[in-house]
């Protein structure tokens, strides 16, 4: 069953110097299952995931020939109708706890938020609820998490916190950016696996946005891989060895692996012919 | 006699009347020409290890030698060991081009001819010269991190403190800076003492690694041994398995 579907989706920015176009036509559908998005830094994959979420500012452009989310046409909704949808349906855990948990009030305050105002649940209910969330990502001393102030957190706290705090209304879909790659290789094993067995019990559909494309392949099951704006290879994750566009085979490998040679490593050509089409 | 001898180390902060023990008790030696790694996660005292080499923490216990002589930070000292940091976009002054940032340690120094080896530097680590009066802000990450290495460059030292050089950088752009630093290294004849949260780059750059953890070392491995998982502790069997490049067959 589709999920989201998106048809020829286009980001662009009318600049002082010229129009930017950080999206140009990508298209894609998910059910639910684990769609990862790789690409490096300003390849359009954190566009892309907002967008769907139309949570592009001004003088930025969302434009699409179809985008739909369960039925619903998102490019039609109004803005009341898709604040109904941020939260409770959709979901985006961003990529670092540092700035996007508000510094200056505590982090059971920011977890009660959302069941209070929206879900009008009395002070108590609505704190059981945020330390049941807090479980459920495996932070041990909840209560005194409650009370904490995020800088009080580490990174890998912080950033379950947050996946904590997207999971409370049980949305159908979850879009990650980069939601481990402030973290260390172990907490980052852990936050992976309450992510994969969320989606698993709760039968989410999860894009999955990073520029690790050896984690991504190991994680996800279909994987999109971006360049400039335009998906330039979309594959399943097991078959990513065996990738065709060059861009991919660059990504994979110009990374150093353990016991590899350690002449110079492959660079990109950016030179080539696919770049220069891109 | 190794170029680099740490004995004992110990680091202890003081924070709100309480005492946070960074690194205790560690030790390592890195013979000259050799590249050593420092491997662990955030908090196990891998980068305070460098910023107690080059005065930046409190060294509370144990000894620093640099070439068999007992660690003094002053102008000779810098001259032989420099340091390049994570993060590229708060390591250059702003404010500076970078004809500013590289002939900083000339003038100080008292060293001639900045025209000359401001051209030089830059087109060491692959610049083009043109850049020269440019501002931190006008370049990408990657070639940020390339005027980084060229001001640590700039005195000519022996060692060269890396601290994450690459982990803010995309992974192609990563593999650039990493070629760069391995010919620099063979050119120059370089020391490098180097921490990392990934062992696939420790491993590509280094001769030996330290593990760490909780401020204190773990385990030291060869290349040989950490390519053909040889590991004695746990500890460093579990970072080796999380490695992601494990992963993928």
């Amino acid at each position: 069953m589709t999920l989201l579907s998106v048809e020829n989706l286009r980001v662009t920015f009318d600049t002082e110097a010229g129009r930017v176009e950080a999206v140009r036509g990508v298209s894609f559908s998910l059910g639910r299952e684990r769609l990862g998005i790789v690409g490096e830094s300003g390849s359009g994959k954190t566009m892309t995931g907002r967008s769907v979420l139309r949570l592009i500012r001004p003088p930025g452009r969302i434009e699409a020939d179809r985008m739909t989310f369960d039925g619903q046409d998102l490019m039609r909704l109004s803005e009341r109708e898709m604040r109904a949808l941020r939260g409770p349906r959709i979901a985006m855990v961003m990529q670092d706890p540092k700035y996007s948990l508000n510094p200056v009030l505590r982090v059971g305050d920011q977890l009660m938020e959302g069941l209070r105002q929206r879900d009008r649940l009395g002070r108590a209910a609505a704190r059981a609820k945020a330390i049941a969330a807090l479980e459920a990502v495996q932070i041990r001393d909840p209560e005194r998490v409650m009370d904490a102030y995020p800088h009080e957190l580490s990174g890998g706290m912080g950033q379950r916190v947050m996946i904590a705090m997207m999971l409370i209304p049980n949305p159908d879909l979850l879009i990650a950016d980069e939601p481990t790659s402030a973290l260390d290789v172990t907490v980052q094993a852990e936050v992976l696996r309450i992510l994969d067995d969320l989606v698993r019990e709760r039968g989410m559909g999860l894009i999955f946005i990073s520029h690790d494309l050896r984690l991504v392949a190991r994680f996800c099951d279909r994987v999109l891989v971006m360049y400039k704006g335009r998906v330039v290879e979309e594959l399943a994750a097991a078959d990513l060895l065996n990738a065709r566009h060059p861009y991919t085979q660059g990504l994979l490998n110009c990374l150093p692996r353990i016991g590899g040679d350690r002449g110079p490593l492959p660079g990109l050509d950016r030179t080539a012919p696919w770049a220069q089409e891109a | 006699m190794a170029l680099i001898e740490i004995d004992n180390l110990s680091v202890t902060f003081t924070a709100q009347g309480r005492q946070v023990r960074a690194v205790e008790g560690v030790s390592l030696s890195v013979p000259a020409r050799e590249s050593y790694g420092l491997v662990g996660e955030s908090g196990s005292g891998k980068s305070t290890i460098l910023r107690a080499i080059c005065g930046l923490a409190p060294v509370s216990a144990g000894t620093i030698r640099i070439g068999g002589e007992v660690l003094r930070h002053d102008k000779a000292f810098v001259r032989r060991v420099q340091m390049v940091f994570q993060d590229p976009y708060a390591s250059l002054h702003p404010r500076h081009t970078l004809d500013r940032t590289l002939s900083e340690p000339l003038a100080i120094h008292g060293l001639g001819d900045a025209d000359r080896r401001v051209m030089q530097a830059l087109e060491a680590v692959g610049l083009p010269t043109s850049f020269r009066f440019r501002y931190p802000h006008q370049l990408s990450g990657g070639q940020r991190q390339r005027v980084a290495i060229a001001r640590a460059l700039m005195l000519e030292p022996e060692i060269v403190l890396l601290d994450e050089p690459t982990s803010a950088l995309d992974a192609s752009v990563q593999a650039e800076v990493l070629n760069l630093l391995s010919r620099l290294r063979d050119e120059r004849g370089l020391t490098f003492l180097m921490v990392s949260h990934d062992l696939a780059v420790i491993d590509h750059m280094c001769d030996r690694v330290l593990v760490m953890q909780h401020g204190r070392a773990v385990e030291e491995l060869t290349r040989d041994a950490l390519a053909g998982a040889q590991m004695k502790t746990d500890y460093a069997r579990s970072l080796f398995e999380a490695s992601a490049d494990r992963m993928m067959g």
